[in-house]
């Protein structure tokens, strides 16, 4: 099959720069967009986690000596907000999903290329806008969630913007995922049935449908709260006859599907990860692709379990708890399937396993946590505490970020060509998941024993515990500096991988290392066993 | 195979035994000095014993198959070519589904006797009046002292950044709040400005403060003490100082404390 490519377009492409100049350029090479949101998103994950180590400073002890109480709560409302929509989400959708889906589509690039480069530049301004607002009157103070009257009253400026930049980076989330749609239904190779497609497709696929059904939810809240701002309008706003649990019903709406929209591109990348390294086809395809389109369904009824202790009536504190729960039944046939595909691997021991085996025990603890939350009686007693504060830690650090660096020492030498150094990673993932679980776990006990969330002073007894914690803080900032030495050497003088370093099925390692422009030199592979590891005859070519 | 098995059946018993002794032993919680405590510390160690034991298990799984299964010096080829086993998908569906299930309907058992399916929350007249004088209904209290609104009836306001007690009854207000031990207690909160929440830690009670939506609490105290009373809902700079004490005392005390304080009518 031959794909037509226009004239202009051809024409167009060949005006891009060349080299490194590209990254910071318009460019419409999904290969480089995905890398602009990689090292974007890291870069704002570094912001994220100065904030974070602000935070677990001003917690070494129980009196508000550190900052300001009202820079405190900027730290934490732009802490939540960075991590969220300019750390996790374009990376584990935005990064991977550019550099891997077309490859695993067979597709010479996204569906729609340039909307795919507008998605990527609305990130750094919205960023950087969101970060200068705290010099211009002071960032937002009302938390991530931003639920109102407080976001109301609250200096202005600085909730407008915050409203303004997370309603771009909403828009790019939407326009990815819509992209990301189109790509995996429409941009198949011809013969490329979709129950072949590699598990990150599939996770993807289900990611984008929340993102296209539960962002523009969230868009709307924001565009009303605005009003409510700047407008003196009565949305919200009790005052004026506004109800504020209505903002949290449509603010939950998004923000628990948000979750899923962070877990569920990891769970796609860790089916790609573990049976290459193991060596044994991934355990359960189907049941895999049925139980991510269950936790999609799930994951779009559960919004109500964050409003326990607000108004809400009996019968829907029931039905919100028992759908809760439900999820965890799909979420656990995946952590079943993922260690049956361990299960009589020949496991090469390296940093991109050692990431993902961490992230099945964090994400395993947070999993038990969560159903425990979703019981009404037992989240009334813990619900906005530290208890809470750890629970999802667990999911989106534990989870989801132990997933990004593990994704990042597998398809490392995709990008580069070259290998990282397993000892430093090996380094990189000891200072991770001791400091992790020494900062995060004694906080369940915090909740517990009455310290809630989002504040800069706590009853004193309860210092001990904040120390430990901050220790872990601490580890987990030192743990990116062996990391970012690696990146740094292993990208000029790492060992040559070769095309195909881990013998890989699936088809993005069918080319080479880096990959060309259009990733393939003929045409693309048609690959009918992505897992098809311990047979013969894997691959058929076309060419 | 007969050895193998029986060590298998040593390991899961040992770690069931663990979790249970963890469960049962280890405290991780603070004092109980409500009705409602010890109900809701029942379903915390059923919680913490079941997720312990899948907790422990699935980590040795993982720590075992890393050992077990890693590639040796010079091993070279694939894992044996297994893509699936409907038995055990449906072993691990159905086994968690059941656990789920079970969980929900004792944790909705805990919820009736914590009192959350009482009929105060059902009262549709209630409901149906005008937002600022309908009365919301926070979690109820432990069943077993029935329904409806108890005595002393107290008022609670919250606003940036404290919480005042307005005793009706005396004509006071006052910054601590003072109760009877083991009577049923009745407040009605009512915020001033933004959310706040009500939570006494030892009571195992939370309950947001919503502006508009005048709230009732009801709880009982078993334990004489002070307790803390935290604000758990950020509402603004001071929210982590937004604390008050609720003084439990016995009845002939806590009379006399109300005599000294009410205002005496002329």
């Amino acid at each position: 099959m031959t794909i037509l490519i226009d004239k202009k377009t051809q024409v167009k492409q060949n005006f891009q720069p060349k080299g490194f100049l590209r990254y910071f350029s318009f460019s419409l090479d999904h290969k480089v967009i995905g890398i602009q949101y990689l090292v974007c998103g890291f870069i704002f994950y570094l912001v994220g986690g100065t904030l974070a180590s602000a935070i677990r400073i001003e917690l070494t002890s129980p009196i508000s000596d550190f900052m300001p109480r009202d820079v405190y709560n900027q730290v934490l409302t732009l802490h939540g907000t960075i991590m969220i929509f300019l750390w996790i989400v374009p990376v584990v959708n935005g990064a991977f999903g550019n550099y891997l889906i077309p490859f695993y589509v067979g597709a010479r690039d996204m569906a729609f290329p340039r909307l795919n480069a507008v998605a990527f530049w609305l990130i750094p301004p919205s960023g950087l806008m969101l970060i200068t607002s705290y010099f211009i009157d002071g960032a937002a103070q009302a938390g991530w969630t931003a639920y109102p009257p407080l976001s109301i009253t609250t200096p202005e400026s600085g909730q407008i913007i915050w409203i303004l930049s997370v309603l771009l980076l909403g828009g790019s989330s939407i326009f990815g995922g819509i992209n990301f749609i189109a790509t995996i239904l429409k941009l198949r190779r011809p013969g490329l049935k979709l129950m072949q497609l590699p598990m990150y497709c599939w996770a993807m696929l289900g990611t984008s449908i929340l993102v296209v059904l539960s962002t523009p939810v969230l868009a709307g809240t924001l565009i009303l709260l605005s009003f409510d701002i700047v407008a003196n309008t009565g949305f919200f706003n009790p005052v004026l006859g506004g109800n504020v649990v209505v903002y949290q019903h449509l603010f939950w709406f998004y923000s628990h599907p948000a979750v899923y929209i962070m877990v569920l591109p990891a769970f796609g990348l860790v089916s790609e990860i573990l049976p290459v390294h193991c060596r044994k086809p991934l355990f359960g395809y189907k049941s895999m692709v049925f139980s991510i389109m269950a936790i999609v369904v799930l994951g779009l009824v559960v919004w109500a379990h964050h409003m326990f202790t607000s108004g809400t009536p009996p019968w829907m504190r029931l039905f919100f708890t028992i759908a809760t729960a439900f999820i965890a039944v799909p979420t656990g046939i995946k952590f079943f399937n993922w260690v049956a595909t361990m299960w009589g691997g020949k496991i090469s021991i390296n940093s991109a396993i050692l990431f993902s085996c961490g992230f099945i025990i964090n994400f395993v603890f947070g999993g038990i946590t969560g159903v425990a939350l979703a019981q009404v009686p037992f989240d009334i007693h813990v619900h906005d505490t530290y208890f809470v504060v750890a629970h999802f830690h667990y999911i989106v650090y534990g989870g989801s970020v132990f997933v990004i660096f593990s994704s990042v020492y597998h398809w490392f030498p995709k990008v580069t060509g070259r290998l990282l150094n397993e000892k430093l990673g090996i380094l990189h993932f000891l200072f991770t998941f001791i400091g992790f679980n020494l900062c995060f776990a004694p906080q369940h006990w915090l909740g517990l024993n009455g310290m809630p969330r989002r504040v800069a002073e706590y009853d004193p007894q309860f210092q001990l515990v904040n120390q430990i914690s901050s220790v872990g803080a601490l580890l987990m900032a030192i743990s990116t500096i062996p990391f970012l030495i690696n990146i740094f050497i292993s990208s000029k003088k790492g060992q040559h991988s070769g095309d195909n370093p881990w013998n890989a099925l699936t088809p993005e390692w069918l080319t080479s290392s880096p990959p060309p422009v259009e990733n393939w030199k003929g045409e693309a592979p048609l690959v009918e066993q992505p897992y098809g590891y311990g047979k013969l005859n894997h691959v058929k070519n076309n060419e | 195979m007969l050895i193998k098995s029986s060590y298998l059946i040593l390991i899961i018993s040992s770690i069931i035994g663990l979790s249970l002794f963890i469960g049962f032993n280890v405290n991780l919680l603070p004092e109980e000095a409500s009705i409602n405590a010890p109900i809701y510390d029942e379903l915390f160690k059923i919680l913490l014993v079941i997720g312990l034991i899948l907790f422990i298990g699935m980590s040795l799984i993982v720590l075992y198959s890393l050992f077990k299964f890693r590639r040796k010096e010079g091993q070279n080829g694939d894992g044996i070519d297994l893509e699936g086993n409907l038995k055990l998908e449906i072993i691990w569906t159905i086994i968690p589904s059941l656990i789920v299930l079970i969980v929900g309907i004792y944790s909705y058992n805990i919820y009736d006797r914590m009192g959350g399916m009482n009929e105060l929350n059902h009262n549709h007249d209630l409901m149906n009046q005008p937002n600022s004088e309908r009365i919301w209904a926070g979690i109820s209290q432990a069943s077993n002292n029935g329904s409806g609104t108890g005595n002393p009836n107290i008022e609670v306001s919250a606003m940036q950044f404290a919480f005042l007690f307005n005793y009706p009854k005396g004509d006071f207000i006052s910054g601590e709040l003072h109760v009877p031990v083991n009577q049923k207690i009745s407040i009605k909160m009512e915020s001033k400005d933004v959310i706040h929440a009500f939570w006494i830690p030892e009571f195992r009670i939370k309950q947001d403060i919503i502006p508009g939506q005048p709230t009732i609490l009801n709880f009982t105290p078993t334990k004489v003490g002070k307790y803390p009373i935290i604000c758990a809902e950020l509402c603004g700079p001071y929210h982590g100082g937004m604390r008050a004490s609720i003084i439990v005392e016995e009845s002939s005390e806590y009379e006399q404390w109300f005599n000294q304080n009410k205002k005496i009518k002329i």
